[in-house]
């Protein structure tokens, strides 16, 4: 019966991290509650296969394991007062009744507690990233090493020390307090962000199975959305993705070389995602708290609502960097807005902007800085200067598809 | 939980004694909001870096070096211990020490119980 498998995998995909969050929150233990949850979706595909898909089945696989969870703690024979505990918590939800049609939001909260306690800022960066992955989008810790290109052996002890670590430092399993909510919540959209940009910076052959994280990276920035539908920020960041996203098949051609913006192929964008990622947008910047991300999500909504390359407005694009220069004054954001100046006025402007770069020494070993100088150069007719400037640039670059696309720009100019 | 502070001060910073931080009006909120709170479970100002003493042990030689085990630009000045829900409230606490808003930092550990 291939449909119940097939209701047990978007289960899986649905319902994995709600299953968790709600274990963990239930029995304190973060190893139980995943091999009970694991179980839970086991048990899944026989029970369903006999007694057909429950109405619910998040609450059903909830209770599930929960009732597992229940078992293993009795067999270990622990305390009776900490059964009294699980027993108690467990009755928040109820015993499962399928003819309940409700509100689910108190097992909502459990998933953002989930997101917190996972991205809390006391662990090291990968060990939140890989965390997220495993516990709220369910992937396997092999397919997480792949991911991120490390030895299975190295991502498993990354995740069992994190986990340590959680226990031990008491990282406490709740949603921030209101004055601690702002700061954390950018946290959590970090590692989200982190994730996407893991996969986007994938382009071809062995990197492919990288580029799955984009996909997970959507579907966690979307939960957030659900469940922080206030938050500006949030929606701003899913908008980002989207609009980036609609992008990603056209960035390198069948060769897998590296395809600029200007010369992308405008009617293969993800005209859907494009559509999602403006409307939500929209809705965000309504809010009238704009942030870093829905800056970023509006500037990649100019590129992908102009029909051609020459339709893009430049001028706004180059003020929204100036905001976002604002939020986050870093020497990316202003080489960036060195780019849109060039294109918005002339070359020479963004020349300029690149020159107070040079002059700071910031960015002094980053290969887009001369690369940025380069175009500039090329783009004001200067080929002799940008034939030294793509020289300095390949001295610099590291990624392979990208020095191909320098090599042939540089073989361009000095052709000319 | 249990956590201990670890306060540490940069090496050329200044030596507060023991009373002078009782009565350094850039310590009374911290003292007052432990006091208050009754979250304190012990402590001490650990003399400067420079009275330190550090003991090894090779084979049967023990081996005495003048200094702190390791030379950085910070040193553990003070310890306080102290009782607290979770990592959240220690952090909270740690960030609102004099010497963490000073250029120093306070390491946050939590007691094996």
């Amino acid at each position: 019966m291939p449909d119940v498998e097939e209701a047990v995998a978007a289960a899986f995909r649905e319902e994995w991290g709600q299953v968790v969050a709600t274990l963990i929150r239930v029995t304190g233990d973060w190893d139980l509650a995943e091999e009970c949850a694991q179980d839970a979706f086991a048990q899944a595909l026989d029970r369903w296969r006999r007694d057909g898909i429950p109405r619910r089945p998040g609450a059903w696989l909830t209770t599930t394991a929960r009732n597992r969870a229940l078992d293993v703690l009795r067999r270990e024979a622990v305390g009776a007062a900490k059964l009294r505990e699980v027993a108690v918590l467990g009755r928040d939800e109820g015993p499962y009744d399928p003819e309940y049609d409700g509100d689910d939001s108190g097992v909502e909260d459990d998933r953002l507690r989930l997101v917190f306690t996972c991205c809390h800022p006391a662990l090291p960066i990968e060990a939140r990233v890989a965390l997220t992955l495993r516990t709220l989008a369910g992937l396997t810790t092999p397919e997480i090493a792949r991911a991120f290109l490390v030895p299975e052996a190295t991502m498993a002890q990354r995740l069992v020390r994190a986990k340590k670590k959680i226990r031990n430092a008491g990282i406490p399993y709740r949603v921030p307090p209101a004055h601690l909510l702002p700061e954390r919540t950018t946290g959590v959209l970090g590692v989200v962000y982190l994730l996407f940009n893991e996969g986007y910076a994938a382009t071809s052959g062995a990197e492919l199975v990288r580029t799955n994280l984009c996909a997970e990276a959507i579907r966690l920035a979307r939960v957030l959305a659900r469940l922080m539908p206030d938050e500006p920020e949030v929606l701003g960041l899913l908008a980002l993705l989207l609009l980036h996203d609609a992008r990603r098949r056209t960035r390198v051609d069948a060769a897998g070389e590296l395809v600029t913006l200007e010369d992308q192929d405008r009617t293969a964008w993800d005209r859907a995602e494009v559509d999602e990622g403006a409307a939500l947008l929209e809705t965000a910047l309504r809010r009238g708290r704009p942030g870093p991300y829905q800056i970023q999500a509006a500037i990649a909504a100019c590129h992908t609502t102009a029909s051609t390359a020459e339709d893009t407005d430049w001028a706004d694009i180059a003020g929204l960097y100036g905001e976002l220069e604002r939020f986050v004054p870093s020497a990316v954001v202003h080489l960036n807005r060195a780019v849109a100046v060039g294109m918005a006025q002339h070359p020479d402007a963004g020349l300029e902007l690149v020159a107070e770069l040079e002059r700071s020494g910031e960015l002094a070993d980053y290969h887009l800085l001369p690369a940025t100088r380069a175009d500039l150069l090329r783009r004001s007719g200067r080929t002799a200067e940008a034939v030294v400037a793509y020289e300095r640039a390949l001295e610099l670059v590291e990624n392979a598809a990208e020095r191909r696309f320098l090599e042939r720009r540089l073989a361009e100019c000095r052709s000319v | 939980m249990k956590y201990v502070l670890l306060i540490c001060t940069p090496v050329a910073g200044e030596e507060l004694s023991p009373e002078e931080i009782a009565t350094d009006p850039r310590f009374t909120s911290y003292i007052d909001e432990v006091r208050s709170r009754d979250i304190m479970r012990g402590g001490a100002r650990l003399r400067p870096a420079s009275d330190a003493t550090t003991v090894r042990v090779q084979g049967d030689e023990v081996l005495l070096s003048d200094g702190p085990f390791v030379e950085s630009k910070e040193y553990v000045a003070g310890i306080d211990i102290i009782e607290v829900a979770d990592l959240d409230e220690a952090i909270s606490l740690a960030s609102r020490h004099p010497a963490a808003l000073a250029g120093g930092s306070v390491e946050v550990r939590p007691v094996w119980e």
